[in-house]
Order: structure tokens, then sequence, then C-alpha cells
């Protein structure tokens, strides 16, 4: 690491939450400084002459030309280390309960400074590795319970290498030296607390191709719009669509060992919300409390804009630490236009020529670099572990408008799209996502896995189903013009069975305590009775089977109540597949079959 | 610090104006502007470079010049003097009363900006507030600490609705300290007398603490109004433990307000001129509604807009909607059929409402036959849609059923009188009522337990 230097300048203008300091010669793009006699924390953005422009991360209010401005000559940074999950952090990582206890208040004063770390509790750590390994940059040197489901790995600090001199067992903070690398002669301490720059990316082995999906217990999510581990997605939706209802549920329900969720700008209750949520909800892979995998960070709209900018920044360099131990890390962010917004506002702040709508002309490379920072490969280290980070992005487009910058331009990078439709949330049909218009391009790379699990059924199901809702909108044009009488008796068919997979399918209450998560074998087993209703009833009506009684049959109220079926229950679906045959042969009129040609 | 004055006033443009040669001036302080003949104004600092801060005058710049104007820094930000002795009374825009009372003798002086609740701080809002309007207890319910607009055009009665529900609103659960704080931003005289006469005839005077801007007050008074208003409700909400109402009327004439200034300042601007920071502002008056951890008071927070040309998507209902949890739209169409309260209840959601009923909170079936009132309204207009293009006869007999639920439904359930208070219990009856029209097999929103319980007897009773 370069040397640290310390440069003092004072402020000469202040605008809101931009401060420019005078006599800053020798300060560098991105440093964090502290501002004036309070210290408020800010990052520079710009730097001319002697004069640099910064972005201050807590209110301005009350500062004065003349008040010293120090820059420590280090840039914005995230402290790595054990400790991390189950924290509630504020977008510059500052544990937002310490700050209540620092401030005495249940509001964030100002200047308040306190370690994201903390520095006191001890860790069992337990080493992997022992005196005279040769380890290199990302090995593992021991591991540390983070928490019930949280193994901890301590790894080689990166620009480390050689051979472990020493190695420490036992009852560690996250100070002491927990191992000495021996590098021909340079001696390396390594502690279990560690420093990284929240706008580098850290480097990985190799990259992998996303053909794994990350399942989420939504039903229309994962058998029609499924997302890979290691990808990206955005939820772009007007207010009251349910945006943060889904972001919630996948933060509930992904199949990710850790969740990292970032509240960017938006409402605070909402944050207490999953603060008070998620640790009394089970994880239904571990059985343990959802925090127990969790970290939370806020930015609330009413915080200060300039760390909503840094949120996002600080929450994707925890979710790469925690990859790089080799876990799958799935980091949702809610939402990136108050993010984008924080850009705009600081841009105009700094008077830089604006692009469209006023945003500044690189919010698309900024937004490309932040969601390019997600993927599945092989982290460093010998091993060659493979973790990784997926992206949900919810986007908040201005009047529900998708022709708007930032959906566009995270349209651009992002590879699975969830449009939410206002319509579909008034029909209180949720999730509100349109199943016409949203799209994963990972469907085809995913399909071969689930065919290998459900005996090469999936794809054709799920194409037929997709088939089935296409000819539903398009059937749905001629009933407006002509009535639903003007439609054939297979069109009625068809028409039955898109409203039964609306209704008895896409439909799912995130509210109720079985229908809000539903196994893959779940969703198999009510998409293959649905479609099967749907072969078994076009061969009844093609035996005169009179339409009427078809679609009235008790059965089909059982298929509606489907969802609410226990996990432990879904065998009862597989009995389901009888019932239809059965109670179609009582409908099917003596003879039908002559008559069908 | 000895107040230091001035005379340099350079530029002045709009609600803004450049005073020179200044020093040690604050960001964001309070200033005090003596005119030539005497009259006193107040700004505040927005911007400081080097020796020249911009000030920007609440009660505007006519007739400051720069030569007689006395500019004075006053080396703190703008306070209101709070005390429990403002219910009842009438304050202008600036937090000085005008009902001809005495000045208020100040308990404590407080930042009207106030600071970030953190959210750890917070407690989550999940008490039921009855209003007794059964398109929001019913399918909107309010919670406690919740801030729930009224989207609004002009013409339509949101101010005879937010009288009511100032009126009527209490807990299920016994009776506490409840107060309203009103504060009014360019509305006309007769708008702000509708209130005062409304709420001294019902004698909800004495809880209510007004702070009014009348339209022609000056446009810029109008940013510091609701700032004030939330921090008199911060009092008495968090230091005198009261349940307190916030409503604010009307919002669009706050962002004008805000947008004049911005412009003043040749800000870049963002969608139809309103600046880029109006969603950060707004959040910074919406969240300070709430509850905190170990405070037994809330704010509840109702403020009040008028839509432009009836658009949702204009800024100013747009960003509000991405801030507020949820949102009361009232509809032009239910207006004209004579409907009142016209509740849009299709677009209309409280994202809190899942959170403050069902069993202990109202009643157990409450979430379920909220959601299935709303398919069933949904599904019956879409019918009526239909059979306007294609006749009644091309519906099937369900659709028929459904389209018939929907024209009762706002006749009976979304129709009530302006001093009609119907209690959850007759709200969620009314509700059942309604929904025997429908095949019961539709029902698919329902738990089975409870169609048994509630909608069973109902029927039976009809069979007999």
């Amino acid at each position: 690491m370069p040397e640290k230097k310390e440069i003092k300048g004072v402020i000469e203008r202040i605008s809101g939450s931009l401060v420019v300091a005078g006599g800053m010669e020798g300060a560098s793009m991105q440093d964090v400084v502290h501002i004036g006699e309070l210290g408020l924390v800010g990052e520079i953005l710009e730097v001319n002459g002697d004069k640099a422009s910064i972005q201050v991360y807590e209110e301005t209010s009350g500062l004065m030309p003349g008040e010293p401005v120090v820059s420590m000559g280090e840039p914005l940074s995230v402290e790595l280390g054990p400790g991390i999950i189950e924290q509630f952090y504020d977008g510059i990582q500052r544990p937002l309960e310490l700050i209540e206890k620092a401030a005495k208040s249940h509001y964030i004063s100002r200047g308040i400074s306190v370690p994201a770390i903390d520095r006191s509790k001890k860790w069992n750590f337990n080493p992997k590795v022992k005196v005279g390994d040769d380890v290199i940059a990302g090995d593992i040197l021991g591991v540390v319970q983070e928490t019930v489901v949280v193994e901890h790995r301590i790894m080689v600090p990166y620009g480390v290498k050689g051979k472990v001199a020493k190695i420490e067992k036992g009852d560690h903070t996250v100070e002491d030296v927990i191992a000495v690398i021996d590098d021909n002669g340079t001696k390396h301490e390594v502690k279990m607390l560690q420093r990284w720059p929240v706008r580098k990316p850290r480097p990985v082995a190799r990259r992998l191709p996303p053909n794994v999906p990350m399942t989420t217990g939504q039903r229309v999510v994962d058998a029609f719009f499924p997302v890979a581990l290691g990808g990206t997605a955005c939820v772009p939706g007007p207010f009251g669509s349910g945006k943060t209802v889904i972001q919630h549920q996948f933060a509930k329900w992904a199949q990710a060992q850790i969740v990292v969720y970032v509240g960017c700008g938006e409402r605070g209750n909402e944050m207490t919300d999953v603060l008070l949520e998620f640790p009394e909800l089970d994880d239904p892979q571990t059985g343990q409390p959802l925090m127990k995998r969790t970290t939370l960070i806020a930015n609330t709209s009413n915080m200060p804009v300039a760390a909503r900018e840094a949120s996002v920044y600080t929450a994707i360099t925890l979710a790469e630490y925690y990859r790089d131990m080799g876990y799958s890390v799935a980091l949702m962010a809610d939402s990136t236009s108050r993010w984008a917004e924080a850009l705009r506002e600081m841009s105009g702040r700094l008077e830089e020529m604006p692009g469209e709508e006023g945003y500044p002309a690189y919010l698309g490379t900024r937004l490309a670099s932040f969601y390019e920072r997600a993927g599945r490969c092989i982290v460093n280290g010998k091993e060659g572990r493979e973790g990784s980070i997926t992206v949900i992005g919810a986007v908040s487009p201005p009047g529900g408008d998708l022709s708007e910058p930032v959906t566009q331009n995270t349209l651009r990078v992002t590879k699975v799209f969830w449009g939410l439709d206002a319509n579909l949330a008034y029909q209180r049909h949720f999730p509100a996502i349109n199943w016409l218009n949203s799209y994963s391009l990972y469907t085809e790379r995913l399909d071969p896995y689930w065919d290998e699990k459900f005996d090469d059924q999936w794809t054709s199901l799920r194409v037929e189903a997709m088939s089935l809702l296409e000819q539903e909108a398009q059937l749905n044009e001629v009933v407006r013009l002509v009535g639903i009488d003007a439609l054939s008796r297979d069109e009625r068919m068809v028409m039955e069975t898109a409203k039964s997979l609306r209704e008895d399918f896409l439909h799912q209450n995130a509210f109720h305590e079985i229908d809000t998560y539903a196994s893959m074998d779940k969703q198999f087993k009510m998409l293959k009775t649905i479609v099967n209703f749907h072969h078994a009833g076009l061969d009844a009506l093609h035996k005169n089977a009179p339409m009427n009684k078809l679609f009235n049959l008790p059965v089909r109220e059982q298929i509606a109540r489907m969802r609410y079926l226990e996990e432990k229950d879904i065998g009862q679906i597989d009995k389901l597949e009888d019932t239809i045959k059965e109670q179609i042969n009582g409908i099917v009129p003596v003879g039908g079959d002559s008559n069908a040609a | 610090m000895l107040p230091r004055e001035y005379r340099t006033i350079s530029s002045i443009s709009g609600p803004l104006m450049m005073v020179e040669k200044t020093s040690d001036v604050r960001f964001d302080e309070l200033v005090e502007i003596t005119l030539g003949n005497g009259e006193k104004r107040r700004g505040r600092v927005l911007e400081i470079e080097k020796d020249r801060a911009l000030v920007q005058v609440f009660e505007g710049t006519s007739g400051i010049e720069n030569e007689d104007t006395k500019v004075r820094f006053v080396g703190k930000v703008l306070t209101l003097p709070v005390s429990k002795d403002m219910l009842g009374r009438v304050f202008n825009g600036r937090g000085e009363p005008i009902d001809g009372g005495a000045p208020l003798i100040a308990e404590q002086n407080l930042d009207i900006n106030g600071m970030p609740m953190n959210p750890f701080s917070r407690d989550f809002p999940s008490e039921f507030i009855q209003t007794g309007i059964s398109t929001i207890d019913g399918l909107n319910p309010m919670v406690r600490g919740q801030k729930l607009p009224i989207f609004s055009a002009s013409g339509l009665p949101h101010n005879r609705m937010a009288a009511q529900i100032a009126r009527q609103a209490t807990v299920i659960s016994g009776h506490e300290d409840f107060a309203v704080v009103f504060a009014a931003m360019g509305i006309t005289f007769e708008e702000a007398s509708f209130f005062m006469e409304d709420f001294r005839r019902t004698g909800a005077l004495q809880r209510t603490v007004l702070y009014i801007n009348l339209a022609d007050d000056p446009a810029i008074e109008r940013i510091s109004t609701p700032r004030i208003a939330l921090t008199a409700a911060e009092y008495l909400a968090f230091e005198c433990n009261m349940h307190v109402v916030v409503i604010l009327t009307d919002l669009t004439n706050y962002c004008e307000a805000l947008r004049e200034i911005s412009a003043a300042r040749k800000e870049v601007p963002g969608r139809r001129g309103y600046p880029g920071y109006l969603y950060t502002d707004l959040a910074t008056m919406y969240e300070r509604a709430g509850r905190l951890k170990g405070k037994s008071g809330s704010i509840t927070q109702i403020p009040i807009l008028t839509m432009p040309e009836d658009d949702k998507t204009h800024p100013i209902p747009d960003l509000t909607g991405y801030i507020t949890e949820g949102q009361i739209i009232l509809s032009r169409s239910l207006h004209r059929q004579g409907i009142y309260p016209p509740v849009d209840v299709m677009p209309s959601l409280s994202r809190l409402k899942d959170k403050g009923i069902g069993k202990d909170k109202t009643r157990e079936d409450h979430a379920d036959l909220m959601n299935q009132l709303f398919a069933a309204y949904a599904r019956g207009k879409e019918a009526k849609e239909l059979a306007v293009i294609l006749g009644e006869g091309a519906l099937s007999d369900e659709d028929k059923a459904f389209a018939k639920f929907s024209t009762v439904f706002e006749d009976k359930y979304i129709r009530q009188g302006e001093y009609e208070n119907r209690t959850i219990q007759e709200t969620l009856q009314l509700g059942w009522d309604l929904l025997t029209m429908i095949p019961v097999k539709e029902l698919k929103r329902i738990r089975d337990a409870y169609i048994e319980k509630y909608l069973k007897p109902l029927l039976n009773k009809g069979d007999a």
C-alpha cells in the first residue's frame, strides 16, 4: 500500500452536500476527507488545481468557509472481518445500532464515528493451515463461526504470499495478529480485520458461465423467468406495483448462502420491517432465522443523499468478500433509481453538462460497472473455490415510464427483466410481474438443469404453459371485439387453462404462511397438473363432453387450492392426475369417441 | 458571537439575494433582513462561496434594495418555539400566532429541519387506526405512524374527506392523547376557513394546531410551513407522548415554490422543470412520520396533493407515491356519479395494511375479505366494460354476477355520509353481505374456514 499522507485545506464554498475546499494540493480523486470542526465524512469527486470538490456524506448545515478539511490520503473503504452478518449498517458502513448509542438519540446526529466491526469481541479462530505451508492470496488461513449458519473464512489478503511462519489458534479480537506470512524474508502480519476500497472490484481467478439456477420460491420467477447464480436481474415498476415486497421475498427465500440487502433511498419503515421480521423468519434451507445469514445496509430517503451513492458500493464490496470465501451471495438493491438520483444531484452541484433528464452522461457506465461486479466465478486461492454474487436491482421509473434513462441503461446490462404491471397490481394479482413482457436470458441455459431433475419434462411443460398464456392474450383481443361466444370449443379450453395458470399458479400471496414459498418440486407438480387438465379437457371436448360441466368439475377447486398444500403434503398433487381422469371420464358421453373425427 | 450586520447586497433575483464581503457565515443559517422602512423579513443561507452568501428570503424580495437594507446573520438555523399550549392555536406559515392570542411561551426551540430518524430506532407501525370510512378501513387500512397521502385533483372533495378523517380517526384499543397538526400551504382563504369552521364546530379545534399559509402569502414561506408543522408534531408526539395526525395540504403548491427557487438559482432541472432533488426534499418531510422505540407517541401523515390534469405520473404525485406508504386516489368519475367519498378503490393502496389488520387487531378474516373484494370489484368493472362494447348478453352468468356486484359495491360500500362513522365491524359485515352476490366457487382468495364461518350463515339465511 502507498504511504498515507495527510493533506489539510480549508472550506471555500458550500452548496448543499457539495463542499469545495482550497489548499488541497496533492489530494487524489475518491480520497476520504474529514470536513469542518465536526469532522463530517466526505469523498473527493473532482480535483482542479488546489481545489477539491467533495461530496459530504452527512448534513452540511452549520459549516462555514475557513473551516478545515483534512484528507486521509485513502480511498473510501469498508472493513471486512467477522461481525458483518446480522449487522445493520448505514451507507458508509456505520452500524446504526452503535450510532443510536453514540448519539444517545433516536435521530442520526452528525460527526459520529463508530467502528464498523466490533473491536472488543473475541472470536474463536480455528486454523486450516500449519506453519511451513505455502499460501497465496485468497487461501483460507482458518475459520471462525460468525453465526450459527455462517462459517467466516479468514483469507490471505491480496498481494500477500509466502510461507506460514506463525498461526495463532484460539480466541482473538479482529485486531490481533492471527498469522504471520513470510515472503522470502518479508514478514506480513495478518489480522482478521482487513480493508478494501469500495469502488475497486475484488479480483477473482476466473469467471464461470451462469448455468446453475438460483431458486427463489416464487413461481412466476422460477418457472418462467428464472435467474441464474451469478446473474443480474432488474425489477422496474411504478410505485405500488410491489417492487419492495418482491425484493423482500427474494431476500427471504432465494437459495443463497448470504444475503446482502441494501435499502437505498427508500422508506425508513421498510427497513425497520426487515429488521424486525428477519430474526423471526426461519430460513427453509437451514431452519435458522434468516437474519443469521443476512446483512442490511440502509440509507433511507431522508438520510444524506451522498451516502446513498456510496451505499450500493459498500454493499457489493461486502458481497464480494463473502463470495471470495466461496459462498453464493444474493444482493438486493432497492432502489437503483434513488442511487442514480443521488448521482444526478451531485453532478448538478458540480455543474457538469447534463445528459438525458438531467442525469450525468456517465450514468450508463456507472450502472454497468456496478452490475458487472456480479457473477459466478472461481475465486482466488489454490483450492479453486466457487463463489457467486447474484444482483437483483429494483428500478423506480418516474411515472412507470420504462423509456427513462435509468431503466434503459439498466436493461442494457441486466439479463433478467421482471416487468411489474400497475394493472395487475390494481387487480391485486401479485407478484405483479407481467408474463407477456418480462424475459430471462437464462431460461435456455437453465432448462437442461431442470430437465435432468424432472425426467425431461420441464422444458416442454414450461414452453406449453407460456404459449397458452400468449394465446390467451391474443384470444382476449378477439373476445373484446366479438364476445366470448365467438370462440371455438378448443379456444375456450385455452382460455380456461390460461386463467387457471394465472390464478392458481402465477398468483402467489406473499403474506400467506404456506403460499409465500413454493419449492421447485411443488412448482413442477402444480404446473404439470394444470397442463394435464388442459390435455384431458381438450380430449374430452373432442369426445363431445359438455363444456360447462367440464369447466365446473369439482377437481378444479382442488387444482385452485394446490398452492395451499404444505411442502410435506405435495405428494397429494400427484393423486390429482387420477381424479382428473376419473371426473372427466364421468362427463364424456357414452360413445363420444366415435363422434370425434 | 456578535451578530454581524451587512449592507452589501449585490444582486437580487426572484426570492434570492447575494450578500458580499461576509465573514463567518454558516451554511443554512437564519438571516434577518431589515428594510429601509423598518420592515423585517427572514431568510436562510443557501450557498456560500468564500465571502459571498446566497440568501433565500422567505417573504419575497420585493422592496429590498442595496442601499438601506440591512442583513444580519443570526448564527443559528431557523428554529420554532414549541410548547403544549400550541394546541387550539392558529399560526401563520412562519409559525407566528395569527389568532389574536398571546405569543407562545416556548418550552423548547427546535430546528425546523429536524434530523433523520435512525431506522434502527424506529418502531414498526402496526396499530390500526379506524377512520370510520369503509374504503380506507376495509380496503386500505391505515396504521399509526404511517404516511398515507390523498391524491386528489381540482374540484374533488379532498378537503371534506380530510376533515372527516381528522374528526373520526381513533384507535380501537383504548383512548389516548390525540392531536391534529394542520398545515395549509397556498390554499385559499375559503378552504382554510372551511377547516377552521369544521374543527371549531365539532370541537376538534382544542386538540388541533393550525399553520396557515394562504394563496396570497409569499410563496417562498411555503417551503418552511410543512417543516414548522412537522417540528410541532414531533414535539407533541415524542416529547408529550401524543398520537398526532399531520394533515399537509396542498403539497402541489409547496413543490411549485420549490421549483421557483430552483429556477432562480439556475439549477439543472429534472422532469418538468422541478429540481432533481425533489424526491430527496419531499422525503425529508414525509419520512418524519413514524414511531420511535420506547416512545408511546406517533406521527401519522396525511399529505394532500392535487394532481395537475388528474395525471398520476406528474412528478409530484409520482415521487410522493414512491416515498409514502401507499396512496388514496380520488376518482372524478365516482364524484360525477355523486358518490362521496369518491375513493378510486383499484389504484388506492395502503402498504402497511397487512401489519395493522387480522386477529387481535381488527378481525381474522380481514385480509382475505379485503383481497376478495378487490378482486371481485376489478372483475366486475372489467365485465361492465365488456358489456358496454358487446351488450349485456355477451356476458357469462358469472360475469353478470360480478358486474352487478361492482355496481352495488360502489353504491353501498364506497358511498357513505360525510358524518357517517362506520366501525370496522360494520365495514367487514358490509363486505360479507356484498359477497353473497357472487358464486362461492369464485371466492378463491378466501380460506375455506372463513367462508364457513362468515359467509355460510348469510347464505343460509337467504335460503330460509
